[in-house]
């Protein structure tokens, strides 16, 4: 039995309307050439999407809320199906066989198997049985996830996957072990500090700040040696893994990126194109930007993909330092909302899909608009309701609508309980 | 069971860091740095330069001395070309393939993909040829840029001639960008910035590949360019040919100036060369052939930048001083017996009547009676305390009549000439050890002064205003034809009173009549000269001639120099004589002595 509890939030619902609006304009701006209005168009087809997201919308809301609890296996396991069969009958795009359709419609089933994943993640942690603090239950959330991102990454398709890693904030919010967060940041300095620092520099220090934590432990007299050198072992086996991992495991591009991230290359008419065209286009924005549709470098091409990966380049140029931070201040809006909500929901499943989403709006964000300002390595994933195609509007509007689904109504069994 | 609801506050704490870090960033990426505007401008505008015609030089007359022309350049852009069928260009540029090979690897080198000159000025065949055949040689276009075409094979120097910028041009002056031209001597350099005008600028929006997309704000920051104006310069055509055949074979300068307006009527330097041996792409060439012929120095302009001791000319000087100064009046005679002795030396004169005044002294060119007279104004100690305070009187004096010094006016170049100040006798005879007697070849005109044609055409100018000069120039309007500021209105008065002019005007009319300059005189009109001659030790003497008539309403004031010519009487006189005649009557009735001048050949070793 389900009832509302309250109104489906109406914030939620205008910020979403407002992203999706953002993006629609800045499409029109950068594929507007002539005086003619077509549908024939990026910014007719995204039209169409966006209208069609309604349809989603009402339809993923209008199901009970039971149903995505009870259904949430099935749902993973369908998406996860998927990320199979692309394998067979999948279309390559921009070197990554990760697209399933027919002509210009198509879906990229990764995109969904965010959707079933953080499905599966909630309804695993929400059982009665689970407690994150417990390493068996850890790892049965993990395999979970790591699941999709396996099939994912075979796709060659590491962008799509790199948001699953996001998640383990919604799973430190459920009480997993801060150690796992802060041995994760660590791992990623390690490997920052690698990129810029010769291994024997690095393996030099770790073992320096080894021996002074021993002596620590000496002095104060806690014996806790053997932890200790277990993780000093650790970390000189992963130095040395990572520095496989950087040049022999990670192709030529992925290792490029990642070069020019970190300025140890600079090429801005060869690899460095992407990222240097997106700084001018943005950074000649100013503050207040050219003005609509006239954003030379995303209109003429020079920056590339201007209308999906790099669609916050338009609104740089085009709308300047306002615009961005509009954009930034809708998206903390947008996040901080869905995790107030979830805060608020007394029910665990809510909340914790409600927190997965947002670490998944989180990353793609993140990633996306960091890419375009230099401070993340190039990586195609789409903003969020702004960058074109159907597919990522589609998966991302199902995020959302399930959410706001699950905030408006009570599940009156569990509240029983 | 444990709640983690603290936990919010972390990740709200993480999400917020990374929002924070992201709007610092747009903040300096936006609002701090601002060389991405140039660079998207860089990128995206291709500024277009429109060069406006440059401004068209006619004589004062209104004649056509220097017009625009069209020439022709192939240029090419290394990576648009496409299959090119080498051996047909070169049969049409008339090249081999190893130069082709030579060019298009300048080419490369410079830029692949911004245009570079291939072939210059050509020819009219090749261009109508090439134009039919471009379409086949993708990468190559032709570029139409203007050169100079002149209508006189006269006034090179005073003209002057255009060349491409070069580096040092382009950081003086940011208007300039490689390819553009500019004047490089003459008017061409001096009204510059007058006969350039001013560049236009299109802005082009290009997209990634280059490809033109159209106007940058639909024009609103295009500029269009402004031609540049035309100048009348202040020659007289036909005078200034006239002068040069005149001076054919014949080393030396001729200036002629209108004292009314100190404007330059004709500037004659000897040997010189056409000016249209400058243009173009042969222009680098001819220079250098001209820039080596160290025996006739054709790119010496003599009329500015020679300088002669002024001989007896320079009497006119000491005659107005010597009065002004209040050393001689009108009354005053000094006697001469063949010569001016001093100590156990003499300086000699020929024979003329003795005792004489100012006028006669001009007549007959007395040397001893200027020496007198240097000595009567050196050693005054009524008015001056001692000889070097006199001489530095002197000095200024003779400094207010133009020597010694540049005009300054648009004399693309010019030298200062020598009028020693009295430190230089200081320290050639020692402080105080030097009197009227060491120096007294100065009263001649000899010794260490020395003038140019130029600063003498100006004397003559002085004398026949009777006591003011213009800076010499060579521009009579600009814009408009008639238009009457050209910036050298500027009255220059040389403090020598009008009264003491007559004296010496009588002199030099009575030596066209009867005297030293003779050969200067033109039927019918009332000319003033007096004579020169310039020792010029070991070789033959320099003859040296200044002039002005007519007497009563000057028109023309001229200087005329002939190098190693002798006596003044022998070339200088008779060419003053054909100028003047040829300037205030129009034409030359007296052909025989033009014939002989004409053909007249000065024999240099
Ligand atoms: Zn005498």
């Amino acid at each position: 039995m389900v009832v509302m509890k309250n109104k489906p939030s109406v914030t939620l619902i205008v910020l979403f309307m407002l992203l999706t609006a953002v993006g629609w304009i800045n499409i029109f701006s950068t594929v507007y050439q002539s005086k003619d209005f077509t549908m024939d168009s990026a910014y007719g087809m995204q039209l169409i999407w966006i209208a069609s997201l309604w349809l989603i919308a009402i339809f993923v809301f209008v199901i009970g809320k039971g149903f995505y609890y009870h259904f949430a296996a099935y749902i993973y396991l369908i998406f996860t199906v998927l990320l199979v069969v692309v394998f067979f009958i999948g279309v390559e795009h921009a070197g990554a066989k990760s697209w399933l359709g027919i002509g210009r419609f198509g879906i990229q089933p990764a995109e969904f198997a965010k959707y079933g994943t953080c499905l599966l993640v909630s309804r695993y942690i929400s059982s009665y049985y689970c407690d994150l603090s417990k390493w068996k239950h850890v790892w049965r959330v993990g395999i979970i996830i790591l699941i999709p991102v396996g099939f994912i990454l075979l796709q060659n398709d590491t962008g799509s996957a790199l948001p699953f890693f996001f998640l383990v904030f919604a799973l430190f919010r459920e009480g997993l072990t801060p150690w796992i967060l802060i041995f994760g940041f660590a791992l990623i300095f390690l490997f920052v500090l690698l990129i810029y620092f010769p291994q024997w520099i690095i393996i030099t220090a770790v073992t320096i700040l080894f021996i002074m934590i021993l002596i620590h432990w000496y002095r104060k007299k806690k014996p806790r040696i053997f932890r200790t050198w277990i993780v000093y072992i650790a970390a000189v086996i992963y130095i040395f893994s990572a520095d496989i991992v950087y040049h022999k495991v990670l192709q030529d591009y992925q290792r490029q990126r990642i070069d020019l991230l970190f300025g140890k290359i600079d090429d801005p008419r060869g690899i460095g194109y992407n990222v240097n065209q997106a700084k001018i286009a943005i950074g000649s924005g100013d503050i207040f930007g050219k003005g609509w549709g006239k954003g030379t470098q995303t209109k003429l091409n020079f920056v590339p993909e201007q209308s999906t990966d790099f669609i916050f380049c338009t609104i740089g140029e085009e709308y300047g330092f306002i615009g961005t931070t509009t954009v930034i201040l809708l998206y903390i809006l947008f996040i901080g909302m869905i995790i107030r909500l979830s805060e608020k929901s007394k029910d665990t499943f809510t909340r914790c899909y409600g927190y997965c989403i947002a670490s998944i709006f989180f990353a793609h964000t993140t990633i996306n608009i960091g890419m375009t300002i230099g401070l993340m390595p190039v990586i195609g994933i789409p903003l969020p309701f702004i960058s074109y195609g159907g597919s990522s509007l589609w998966a991302f509007t199902i995020m959302l609508f399930t959410f706001i689904n699950l905030e408006a109504k009570v599940n009156r069994r569990r509240t029983e309980n | 069971m444990k709640t983690y609801d603290k936990r919010k506050w972390w990740i709200w704490t993480v999400f917020g860091l990374v929002a924070l870090i992201y709007l610092v960033r747009l903040f300096s990426l936006q609002v701090l740095e601002p060389q991405w505007t140039d660079k998207a401008a860089a990128n995206a505008l291709r500024y277009i330069a429109e060069i406006p015609p440059r401004g068209l030089i006619f004589d004062r007359n209104g004649i056509k001395l220097v017009d625009n022309e069209i020439s022709y350049d192939l240029m090419v852009v290394p990576r648009n070309i496409r299959s090119l069928d080498t051996s047909e260009l070169c049969n049409i540029l008339g090249i081999d393939t190893a130069e082709f090979n030579n060019r298009l690897q300048k080419a490369k080198r410079y830029s692949t993909y911004a245009p570079s000159l291939f072939a210059k000025r050509l020819s009219p065949q090749t261009y109508s040829f090439l134009t039919e055949r471009l379409y086949r040689f993708s990468g190559f276009y032709i570029y139409p840029r203007t050169v100079r075409k002149y209508y006189t094979d006269a006034a090179a120097h005073s003209l002057g001639y255009i060349a491409e910028v070069n580096h040092t041009d382009m950081e003086k002056d940011d208007y300039y960008t490689a390819g553009d031209y500019t004047g490089r001597s003459g008017i061409e350099k001096s009204y510059e910035t007058v006969l350039r005008g001013e560049k236009g600028q299109r802005i082009i929006l290009v997209d990634n590949l280059g490809r033109e997309q159209g106007r940058y704000f639909d024009g609103l920051y295009d500029k269009s360019a402004v031609p540049g104006k035309n100048l009348w310069a202040s020659i007289d055509k036909n005078l200034q040919e006239y002068g040069e055949q005149l001076m054919q074979g014949k080393r030396g300068s001729i200036v002629a100036i209108e004292p009314a307006t100190g404007e330059i009527l004709c500037l004659v330097t000897s040997p010189s060369y056409a000016p249209s041996l400058l243009v173009g792409s042969e222009r680098s060439r001819n220079y250098m052939s001209l820039h080596h012929d160290s025996v006739n120095k054709p790119l010496l302009n003599r009329a500015l930048i020679a300088m002669y001791p002024p001989g007896s000319t320079f009497k006119l000087v000491n005659a107005l001083i010597f009065q002004q100064a209040g050393i001689v009046n009108e009354h005053t005679l000094y006697g001469c017996q063949m010569g001016f002795a001093y100590g156990n030396r003499k300086l000699g004169c020929h024979n003329h009547p003795s005792p004489l005044n100012v006028t006669a002294s001009v007549q007959h060119s007395c040397n001893a009676w200027y020496c007198r007279g240097l000595v009567a104004m050196l050693e005054n100690r009524k008015h001056y305390k001692s000889t070097r305070e006199a001489y530095a009187d002197w000095h200024k004096r003779v400094l207010k009549l133009g020597f010694g010094q540049k005009f300054n006016s648009d004399l693309p170049y010019e030298i200062a000439g020598i009028i020693p100040a009295a430190d230089y006798y200081d320290k050639a005879y020692g402080v105080n050890r030097w009197r009227a007697t060491s120096i007294i070849s100065i009263a001649i005109g000899q010794g260490e002064i020395c003038a140019t044609p130029v600063q003498l055409a100006n004397l003559a100018a002085i004398i026949a205003n009777r006591g003011y000069y213009y800076s010499p120039h060579l521009i009579h309007s600009i814009t408009h034809k008639d238009s009457l500021n050209n910036g050298f209105t500027l009255r220059k008065y040389v403090d020598i009173d009008e009264v003491y002019f007559p004296q010496v005007i009588e002199g030099m009319e009575r030596a066209v009549i009867a005297g030293t300059a003779r050969r200067a005189s033109v039927p019918g009109i009332r000319v003033a000269a007096k004579t020169g001659t310039a020792e010029n030790p070991p070789r033959k003497d320099h003859s040296l001639l200044v002039c002005f008539a007519p007497v009563d309403n000057p028109r023309i004031a001229i200087s005329i120099i002939v190098e190693n010519g002798g006596f003044g009487a022998t070339w200088a006189a008779p060419i003053a004589s054909l100028i003047m005649e040829r300037y205030l009557n129009d034409s030359v009735v007296r052909k025989d002595l033009e014939l002989q001048i004409m053909n007249g050949k000065i024999t240099y070793w």
